[in-house]
């Protein structure tokens, strides 16, 4: 893959971090119980921490002048961000919020498992040597909790079914290969999709056996993130998070 | 184990720990509950106006650390909440309290977060304040609070560093982030300096704790030393302190200071401050919101249970 794309597909792993980890972070002091504010936050802090070494690497790799991850997080424009539109869907209640993650913990995961094996870029291969071991965690907590609300109450069950059920179409994007992951998958960085696609299958499926709950049809895949397009609060997200660096573009914090 | 007044008379004063299974006053078990669980309560209200900035921290490094401080806090409440359930109390009674108004939790926090500054004012002065407090409860003669608190200072110390961190590169940034830090030490002041309770004068429960070796210093002792280690840390980064009454007395070699505004204190503590309603409102919501989460869990582990046995 050449310079352009190598950036870009560091650019999506910053983004899918940095994005969730800002929802993520809504939730402080908002949890159903006081475990579950410092797990969140602690999931945050991880992914804030994934985010500022993907976009200092996918920085170094700008054709001109390097970019630093502040300017990368702060200074894009929605378009520019290639996050996948599951992390920033809004955080709804704890079990949107706790079958977003599931979703995406283990999805993650594998990606991170192969990323830490290539030999493309050694740096990014560094970086998610470190993130597995903080992305176990996050897929235990998210499992955990999909079994117990799964096989918790009778309104957890119908709560979380439907979270799951609504959140399912963004879960084809994950696995949609683009020229990116074309290229990635030629020079060996980006996994193969439709073997990790096989992998996250097991992996969901086991945890949704156990809570009792029904792993929708594969019905319409909502697409865009990727490219820059997407879900309509994600500007809100962008307006919120930005806006120091925005009104003091040359201050530093 | 003790089992008499006259044992724990003299096992506080030879500075040794009571521990939860030993005979006590009630009224030392009584203070000790109120302490702590208010205490617990200051932290995980403490999360909110924090909590605030996370999603608009101005860099990527600023974000990560807040996440962490916050998340420090939820720590502290929970072995606090922990620390008090050894005394004989439930976690879930006392946050009822909290959130029916019962319980008291630290007025500064009904004070409103307003710009990024804040939040270096805050874990400059607030947790400054809340160390000088805090550090002498090392020692307090009940072993599971003096012992939660041993780890609680430690991490409350880096709270109070990365907020003059903030301070500090505000005052060397442009004159918009210059204005903002002085702006926040003005509004943080004064409510810092409430954080240590009445005058000594007007104390209701200082000496008895001081006997029982739950307090160290008085209110006011504690006040003055915050005081003076703050003034010199201002004038170091270029801000002037909003009093004109502070002046360094070569007699006593300690600042004298301005009056506080008793009046405000007593108001925010009655329940009347900027932020006071919203505060347990979010608390009422979270708690309410989460109900169904909490049933859940519970649920789950009793099936659980049944199918184990």
């Amino acid at each position: 893959m050449n310079k352009p794309q190598h950036k870009q597909a560091l650019l999506r792993l910053g983004d899918d971090a940095l994005i969730l980890g800002q929802r993520l972070g809504e939730w402080c002091g908002h949890a159903p119980a006081l475990e579950e504010d410092i797990a969140l936050t602690n999931i945050a802090l991880d992914l804030i921490g994934q985010t500022q070494s993907y976009l200092s690497l996918a920085g170094s790799l700008n054709e001109g002048e390097s970019q630093t991850d502040d300017q990368l997080a702060f200074h894009r424009t929605e378009r520019d961000f290639k996050n996948l539109l599951l992390v920033e869907q809004p955080n709804g209640d704890f079990g949107d919020t706790i079958v977003r993650q599931f979703l995406f913990d283990h999805f993650a995961l594998l990606r991170a498992e192969h990323l830490a094996s290539q030999t493309f870029d050694l740096e990014a291969a560094a970086i998610a040597a470190k993130a597995i071991k903080e992305i176990r965690y996050h897929a235990d907590h998210s499992s955990k909790w999909v079994i117990r609300l799964g096989d918790g109450t009778t309104e957890s069950h119908e709560r979380v079914q439907k979270s799951l059920n609504e959140l399912w179409k963004f879960t084809g994007e994950m696995f949609t290969a683009d020229e990116i992951d074309v290229a990635g998958i030629e020079s060996g960085l980006l996994p193969d999709l439709t073997i990790l696609k096989t992998k996250w299958d097991t992996a969901i499926d086991a945890v949704l056996k156990k809570s009792t709950l029904i792993r929708p049809e594969n019905g319409w895949m909502q697409q865009g993130g990727r490219k820059g397009i997407h879900t309509e609060s994600f500007g809100f997200l962008l307006a919120e998070m930005q806006s120091l660096p925005r009104t003091y573009p040359d201050a530093t914090w | 184990m003790i089992r008499t007044l006259e044992q724990f008379d003299a096992y506080v004063a030879a500075e040794k720990k009571i521990e939860p299974k030993d005979w006590m006053p009630d009224g030392y078990r009584k203070t000790l509950i109120r302490q702590i669980s208010q205490h617990a309560h200051s932290e995980v209200v403490g999360m909110l106006p924090e909590g605030n900035w996370i999603t608009r921290a101005p860099s990527l490094q600023r974000k990560a650390i807040l996440l962490a401080k916050v998340q420090d806090e939820a720590g502290h409440g929970l072995y606090l909440y922990s620390a008090a359930e050894t005394l004989g109390v439930e976690r879930a009674d006392l946050i009822d309290d909290l959130l029916s108004g019962k319980a008291k939790y630290s007025s500064i926090f009904n004070y409103p977060v307003l710009t990024w500054a804040d939040i270096g004012a805050i874990g400059w002065l607030v947790d400054g304040a809340a160390i000088m407090n805090q550090v002498p409860l090392c020692r307090c003669s009940y072993g599971p609070y003096s012992r939660s608190m041993i780890r609680v200072c430690k991490e409350e110390s880096f709270h109070q560093r990365q907020g003059y961190s903030i301070m500090v590169e505000l005052m060397k940034g442009n004159e918009a982030q210059r204005e903002m830090a002085q702006d926040a030490l003005n509004r943080w002041w004064w409510p810092s300096l409430m954080m240590f309770g009445p005058s000594d004068k007007d104390s209701e429960h200082s000496s008895q704790n001081m006997t029982w070796k739950i307090k160290r210093f008085t209110n006011d002792e504690l006040r003055q030393r915050m005081v003076d280690m703050t003034v010199p840390q201002a004038e170091c980064i270029g801000l002037k302190m909003p009093d004109k009454d502070l002046k360094w007395n070569e007699e006593t070699g300690h600042h004298d200071f301005g009056e506080i505004n008793w009046d405000e204190f007593y108001n925010v503590l009655a329940g009347n401050g900027p932020c006071n309603k919203e505060r347990l409102a979010v608390r009422n919501k979270a708690h309410h919101d989460g109900a169904w989460v909490r049933e859940a869990a519970v649920a789950y582990a009793k099936k659980n249970q049944k199918i184990r046995a």
